[in-house]
């Protein structure tokens, strides 16, 4: 995966301006920078969910580009800006997100593993409205791992978060840190620390 | 520029003057005089007014479609720019060709609207111009609403069709070539009443009021590139 | 692609059982706005052009009032972001489309069902058009109104401008299947109808073709 020259304007006013990086599988890169300085921008480009006003990010696997359709997939994604359909419980948010993906038959071992983890299989039949807002935060965490994305972009990883979320989410990135790719745009010099490199936005 | 501008100011003063002054007569002997068309008569020297700006107003509407098409393709804000002055300049001559066409009608038909196909469907190409100036006034991201409002723009786009080749065919109306057109010979010019002289200056018109079209849009290019890198600096200063 | 779409489809139609956010709002605007037309008539006799028009004013403004929804409700609740990374443009077009015809179908149903109640003129002659009629342009309602509805969601002053933008665009259906009903109440031979029938299928085409061209610019910011 590599990003070139990535732009973005807001009102012809640069958030981003030309940044260009490369990351292979096993690699880990922090976006760091002031409040406003573009980090959740460019992780948003980065997923694919809005585009650059110039410049491009592009996604290989064994020598050819991949398309918007193809990665999608590969993807997962946390963001305090991402909302669930909060009418429904854990579980059928889980189907309806695997249903709409189409990934197949729903792997319960790893939905189960993965709720274990985050600490919310007691409440799955719950109505996520009910939930609090870590609870939510743990749950976009099981919606963002349970396709097995190869890439995993998180934006504010541990905000809202106890302890507990906190040593959840420090695993699942250590094991991202081994074998995929992980983005991680943060202001909080420790969770900066859990890549091996640092990109800082903004001036 | 120069002769866009001298040239549209020149050909719409001389349609004025011809179109006006130039007599009727039963039996057109010299290039200095129109025939008289049946249920038109003196009414037909507005020919040379409402059907250039009405073209002129579909005109507009097509270049408008096309840079907002062009923006979509590469985010560049000149389209953009483009896009609306085109808009702006199509809505003006829609208003003047609507006029026209009103007066006409009053004359001719008796009164000001008489819902006859192509006069609904300049009344909907009125109300797509204003939608479009609404959509575009409701977002506040420079971006978003070009992009929108491109968006927008083609969508309306694609009725356009319906409207001027399907909609006169099927309803009655009262334009020539309408359907229930008494004298059923299509629109004025296939049937062949309008004169060779006419025609010339019918197309002297048509020529000008394009050329006035076209000055138009590039003053209100220049005049929006310069508020532009007005704005930009005093960005700067700030 | 289509288990997809039909994924998306019923995702709406799960939501919107759940809150009758729509459905509600729907219904109720059926009832105003024929017992408006109740009023304006004050037991005139109506004819069959002016019913037939009435008809599908009632339709038209109560789909402006409950159409924008599939794209607005996502915009206010946050959720785009989250459909934008699990499904691919054209999935999220056909599902929402998917979902807009089937509520524009219920409400004409719906209008139908009172019309035939309340208008003893209100008689349809001829079932085969106007099932078609009422068929084809909901089709042809809902294929404009989903691109116009994705639009809005993204603009700011929604509720407001959605009828402003869609009245343009609707013109020539809603006068299409207009003169189509008159058909149908009046009970003229099928083959009369058949050019209004060939002008909405062309239209649904036209515009949904379109929109699926277009809606990804709409749809990622």
């Amino acid at each position: 995966m590599h990003a070139e020259g990535v732009s973005k304007k807001f009102n012809r006013r640069n958030v981003l301006r030309d940044i260009s990086f490369a990351l292979a599988p096993g690699d880990s890169l922090a976006v760091t920078g002031k409040n406003g300085s573009g980090k959740s921008t460019l992780v948003k480009i980065l997923a694919g969910v809005l585009s650059p006003t110039s410049g491009r990010v592009v996604y290989e696997a064994s020598g050819s580009r991949l398309s918007s359709d193809e990665i999608r997939p590969l993807i997962g994604f946390v963001s305090p800006y991402l909302q669930l359909y909060d009418e429904f419980t854990a579980v059928e948010i889980l189907d309806i997100i695997a249903r709409i993906r189409s990934s197949g038959a729903h792997e319960s071992a790893r939905r189960r593993m993965l709720m274990e983890q985050f600490n919310l299989w007691d409440r799955k039949d719950d109505i996520v409205r009910t939930y609090s807002s870590g609870m939510k935060q743990r749950l976009k965490y099981v919606v963002a791992l349970e396709h097995s994305p190869s890439i995993l972009l998180l934006d504010e990883p541990t905000s809202n978060l106890d302890e507990d979320g906190i040593n959840a989410v420090r695993k699942v990135v250590s094991e991202y840190g081994k074998s995929g790719v992980l983005v991680v745009a943060t202001n909080d010099a420790v969770e900066a620390a859990w890549c091996s490199r640092q990109l800082k936005v903004g001036s | 520029m120069t002769f866009v501008k001298y040239g549209s100011i020149a050909l719409i003063s001389f349609v004025i003057v011809a179109g006006i002054a130039i007599p009727l007569t039963q039996s057109p002997q010299s290039w200095l005089e129109f025939p008289v068309i049946p249920g038109l008569e003196e009414k037909a020297r507005n020919i040379f007014f409402h059907v250039p700006t009405a073209w002129t107003t579909v005109l507009a509407f097509l270049v408008s479609m096309v840079y907002g098409f062009r923006y979509l393709r590469t985010k560049n804000p000149d389209y953009d720019q483009k896009s609306v002055i085109s808009a702006g300049l199509g809505f003006m001559f829609c208003i003047l060709a609507t006029v026209t066409g009103a007066l006409w009608a009053k004359f001719n038909w008796g009164s000001y609207w008489n819902w006859d196909p192509r006069q609904t469907s300049i009344f909907i190409l009125l109300l797509i111009y204003g939608a479009y100036f609404s959509l575009r006034s409701a977002v506040e991201l420079e971006e978003k609403r070009a992009s929108l409002s491109a968006v927008y723009a083609i969508v309306a786009g694609l009725t356009v069709p319906f409207f001027i080749f399907i909609m006169p065919r099927m309803m009655t109306g009262l334009h020539p070539g309408a359907q229930g057109d008494s004298s059923g010979g299509g629109p004025l010019f296939q049937s062949g009443m309008m004169a060779g002289n006419m025609r010339v200056l019918f197309y002297v018109a048509l020529v000008g009021f394009n050329l006035l079209y076209v000055w138009l849009f590039a003053l209100r290019l220049r005049i929006a590139r310069l508020e532009d890198r007005q704005r930009l600096r005093q960005h700067r200063e700030d | 692609m289509i288990k997809q779409i039909m994924a998306v489809f019923s995702k709406d139609v799960r939501s919107e059982l759940r809150t009758r956010y729509a459905l509600n709002a729907l219904l109720m605007f059926v009832v105003t706005t024929v017992a408006i037309i109740l009023f304006a008539l004050r037991g005139e006799h109506a004819g069959p052009t002016v019913l037939a028009g009435m008809f599908w004013v009632a339709v038209f403004f109560t789909a402006m009032s409950g159409l924008s929804r599939s794209f607005v409700s996502e915009e206010e609740r946050g959720t785009t972001m989250t459909l934008q990374l699990i499904a691919s443009p054209t999935t999220v077009y056909f599902g929402k489309l998917l979902f807009n015809v089937m509520l524009t179908i219920l409400l004409v149903a719906g209008v139908t069902i009172v019309y035939l109640a309340v208008f003893p003129a209100f008689e349809i002659n001829d079932m085969s058009i106007f099932l078609l009629t009422v068929f084809l342009g909901s089709l042809g309602l809902a294929s404009a109104a989903t691109i116009i509805a994705a639009i809005i969601a993204k603009a700011g002053s929604r509720g407001t401008l959605y009828p402003v933008l869609s009245f343009p665009i609707l013109i020539v259906p809603l006068m299409t299947v207009m003169n189509a009903t008159v058909k149908s109440l009046e009970g003229t031979p099928f083959s009369d109808a058949m050019v209004d029938f060939v002008v909405l299928i062309s239209y649904v085409m036209v515009m949904t073709a379109g929109s699926v061209l277009l809606f990804d610019y709409v749809w990622k910011d």
